[in-house]
């Protein structure tokens, strides 16, 4: 099959090497020239205002995003809310009973809804908060977040555990410790790191989520503290005033964009601080 | 008194784990009811002519989802053609060639950027960006210079999955066991052989798989999409031409549905998206899960 | 740990109970053709009064949708509902005409400044088949421009909209073909052309593509420094649109509901392509607003909008309503049920 061609080889060798290396580096490029533009067109509408002030209609200059700050701080909030706890159960429930038959069927389930297109789950949030209430709301779009959150944080939580030593366990069963007491006071808090990870990239996932809000949470101009009313959000904001005529829109929008992608890449940052430390 | 006590917590707790974990699927079962009941109207309406028809048209209420369905494959099969050269490259960059260098966490940290961008801003640098430059390449070629359409859309989706799929090959490429590789350097294959006729075979089921993941994962985005797609209900022209998409369309027009069997429809163009991902996501998982039992027990 | 959970705890109630202290707060929903002018106008009404209007321009469509499900207070919509379409809703709904918008063919078209288009063209346009800048019949209409060759672009909108249904009704009454193939309708099965969201969307991408031609409202035109054209009404002559041509052409006898459309006007100076936007309510206010405060303070904000508030309707490029149209516009809101 290799006839002793070692010119040819090596040049193939070589060839295919170059090629690696050259489509991987390619691939700076767009993500230099997104950054680029975001900083450009939003590093200069940064200012106190920008930050502090609510939006002002249309033809009237300056203006803030404080709403939309605010509002995306309560949707991820919501949203932490149920699904952290409930993922961090099923995530220790996987870990345990990882062989079973019902845990690979909870595993598969996991998985699917980690595939979910975020449009149909904003969907369901409708059919099930919005109409159910009456009225868009933040809860809805908390609702909608959380589903998206959860699968991250289950799977992250049972890669944790799994990661513990047996030994700790078995240290800690042999000494006549319960079993919940074991998993809730020895076997949580030695993997309190990596399931923080888990927590912080469910949030740096659905913080910049549009779709399921576009139905749900709805948007609001006014600030906003009443998880019963419709809410703005970064991601909703950016996506109206980048699609209206308006420059001065516009020009929020890239401020909002470039502050929500500084939000995510700390977010990136404390999550590799946390992981490095354990 | 205190054994019992113990015993009851220690039921309770196992009892937890379980709701919990028997909770996400309840979810997951729940979505596909609500989805399934809610477009029933559509479903007992439109019947057939759903999945066949190519006319979407409200105000006579025919709802043909065809142009739709076309719009989904097309932009998300380009997407994968574009992204395929570089992902996989990244995937053999960082699992092979250049395993723990100083280069390869740079390379690692563009990957993770990419993947951290939110959609909402890939379509608004779509639009202000990408757009103008698809139109100045449409201009000269004589392709009416439209600039949204399928082909940004295309573009836009190929750099979202890059990062997605380049991380499932990576994985995969990571778990080729090493004695094969060695086996083949011993007889003194270069790296390119052992790549194309070791590491490329070996891992091509799980790569296959990775890249289906990436797939459900392209037909489903939504906003970037939208933006730049050209929003129109026909079936599209060509490459460059106008379309729409399953999950575009329903961004597009779900608030605004007046009548019941247009809000079902879009309604089941949800049904079918989701569908489509449980499938896409089942066999992935289940051919990567394999994958990496067999190397585990080899 | 324990004392931040603890003022964590006390800063989250007291958000709670604060934000849950009273103050009227509404939801409204629908046009996007009136949006600059109710943002600037409940913007106004909040300084003054201190209640909150939260007004999302999702299109006239998804208006009447949500006020349909109740999920708003009010809708907006700048098509009427037909007979059929009130009936389906679940209790009376009444119209509340609030001013006049042109709707205005944009174009971007560097060099030509007055294009001057009819009803056959336009509709030809939107139907594909004038596909060129250059096209005989454009140019026998503007003889002393220097029209491109360049491949024409529709824009049209992809939602469900008012300004839409202006539009189609205004091609479903000028030209049969139109009437055949597409008909009249807040959305519309397009024969060619791409789609943008909202009034916004539309301008938006006539502003970044050249040579596209879209219709939105006229508002949104001059706010953009857009081009629009001139377009030759019933009886022969061409009109540039305005204000004061839109008005002319709102000189009809309005029925008692206030339903009523006014494209392809008699009206010599009458700009054929425009139409009265309206807020909707159900007459027993209590059906989508519980609340008996928060009727109250819509059905007063009604009132506020067709006599205060039509004080901001010129300066934003929008025509205020006609004297007889505010008396009918008073009788409905003096039926409100609350």
């Amino acid at each position: 099959m290799i006839k002793t061609n070692m010119p040819l080889r090596m040049v193939k060798d070589k060839a295919s090497q170059g090629l690696v290396f050259l489509f991987s580096v390619l691939l700076a490029i767009p993500l230099m020239v997104i950054l680029f533009y975001v900083v450009k067109n939003g590093l200069g509408v940064m200012s106190w205002t920008f930050l502090t002030h609510l939006p002002k209609p249309v033809g009237e200059s300056g203006g803030g995003i404080s709403n939309a700050i605010v509002g995306t701080l309560i949707l991820v909030g919501l949203a932490s809310l149920v699904s952290i706890p409930m993922g961090i159960f099923t995530g220790i429930y996987l870990s345990e009973y990882g062989n079973t038959k019902t845990a690979k069927y909870v595993r598969l389930c996991v998985e699917v809804l980690q595939g979910i297109p975020s449009i149909v789950i904003g969907i369901v949030a409708y059919v099930w908060v919005v109409v159910t209430l009456g009225h868009f709301s933040a809860i809805s779009g908390g609702v909608a977040l959380g589903m998206m959150m959860l699968p991250v944080i289950t799977l992250s939580t049972e890669e944790t555990i799994k990661l513990i030593p047996k030994t700790l366990k078995e240290a800690s069963l042999a000494l006549g410790v319960p079993y919940y007491r074991t998993m809730l006071s020895v076997i949580l808090p030695t993997g309190l790191n990596g399931i923080l990870t888990g927590a912080l990239l469910g949030i740096s996932r659905v913080a910049g989520e549009t779709a399921p809000l576009l139905f749900t949470a709805f948007g609001s101009p006014f600030m906003n503290a009443n998880i019963t009313k419709p809410i703005q959000s970064l991601p909703l904001l950016i996506f109206n005033y980048s699609t209206s005529p308006y420059e001065e829109w516009q020009k929020l929008g890239w401020g909002a964009s470039f502050l929500l992608i500084s939000m995510i890449f700390c977010l990136s940052l404390i999550t590799k601080g946390v992981t490095r430390k354990r | 008194m205190w054994t019992d006590r113990l015993q009851f917590f220690e039921i309770m707790f196992k009892k937890t784990l379980q709701v919990f974990a028997v909770l996400v699927c309840v979810l997951l079962g729940g979505i596909f009811l609500t989805l399934l009941v809610k477009s029933l109207p559509a479903i007992v309406s439109q019947g057939i002519r759903f999945v066949t028809g190519k006319e979407w048209d409200p105000v006579m209420g025919n709802f043909g989802a065809i142009p739709f369905v076309e719009g989904t494959l097309i932009t998300s099969f380009v997407a994968l053609l574009i992204s395929i050269p570089f992902s996989l490259s990244i995937a053999i960059f960082l699992g092979e060639y250049f395993k723990q260098t100083w280069f390869s966490s740079v390379i690692k940290s563009i990957v993770e950027l990419l993947a951290g961008i939110p959609s909402v801003v890939y379509g608004f640098f779509g639009l202000f960006v990408l757009v103008p430059f698809v139109r100045s390449l449409e201009t000269p070629l004589g392709i009416t210079p439209y600039g949204v359409g399928i082909f940004s859309a295309a573009l836009i989706l190929a750099l979202m999955i890059v990062p997605y799929s380049a991380s499932m090959s990576r994985e995969v490429i990571a778990l080729v066991p090493s004695d094969l590789k060695e086996a083949a350097y011993s007889l003194g294959a270069t790296r390119y052989e052992v790549l194309r006729y070791i590491i490329l075979p070996y891992a091509s089921s799980g790569i296959f798989a990775g890249t289906l993941l990436a797939l459900g994962r392209a037909m489903g985005e939504t906003m970037a999409v939208t933006m730049v797609i050209g929003n129109s209900n026909l079936i599209p022209e060509s490459l460059f031409g106008p379309g729409n998409t399953m999950a575009s369309v329903i961004a597009n027009e779900f608030t605004e549905a007046t009548d019941k069997v247009h809000l079902a429809s879009l309604i089941e163009l949800g049904l079918y998206l989701f569908v489509i991902t449980v499938v896409i996501n089942s066999v992935g998982r289940y051919i990567i899960s394999k994958f990496t039992i067999e190397t585990q027990t080899q | 740990m324990l004392k931040s959970t603890k003022i964590m705890t006390v800063l989250l109630a007291t958000l709670l109970i604060t934000s849950s202290i009273y103050s009227a707060e509404l939801l409204g929903a629908g046009a996007t053709f009136p949006y600059p002018f109710y943002a600037k106008l409940f913007s106004e009404y909040y300084k003054k009064t201190g209640v909150k209007i939260n007004y999302q321009a999702i299109g006239s469509g998804g208006g009447i949708q949500q006020l349909k499900n109740k999920t708003v207070n009010f809708g907006a919509s700048d098509a009427f509902l037909s007979n059929a379409e009130l009936k389906s809703m679940p209790g009376h709904v009444i119209h509340i005409p609030t001013c006049l918008g042109a709707v205005v063919l944009a174009y971007n078209l560097p060099g030509v400044a007055n294009l001057r288009l009819n009803a056959d063209v336009i509709a030809d346009i939107f139907l594909g088949k004038i596909s060129n800048w250059n096209d005989s019949r454009i140019q026998a209409l503007n003889p002393g421009a220097a029209l491109p060759n360049q491949k024409l672009v529709s824009v049209h909108r992809s939602d469900g909209s008012g300004t839409t249904s202006i539009f189609t009704d205004y091609l479903n009454k000028v030209d049969k073909e139109w009437g055949q193939k597409v008909g009249a309708g807040k959305s519309v099965n397009w024969p060619i052309g791409l789609g943008a969201k909202g009034n916004a969307g539309v301008s938006g991408m006539i502003k970044q593509i050249p040579g596209s031609i879209g219709y939105v409202e006229l508002n949104f035109a001059e706010k953009n420094k857009m081009a629009y054209a001139t377009v030759q009404n019933k009886s022969g002559n061409f009109i540039k649109p305005s204000l004061e041509a839109t008005s002319q052409a709102a000189d009809v006898a309005m029925p008692a509901d206030t339903r009523v459309s006014i494209t392809n006007t008699e009206a010599d100076n009458g700009y054929p392509i425009g139409g009265f936007t309206w807020l909707l309510v159900y007459q027993d206010l209590n059906i989508s607003t519980p609340k008996d405060e928060n009727a109250k303070a819509l059905s007063e904000l009604l009132s506020w909008v067709i006599h205060d508030g039509q004080a901001y309707a010129k300066t934003l490029d929008y025509s205020p309503l006609p004297a007889s149209s505010v008396k009918k516009a008073e009788v409905l809101i003096s039926t409100l049920k609350f």
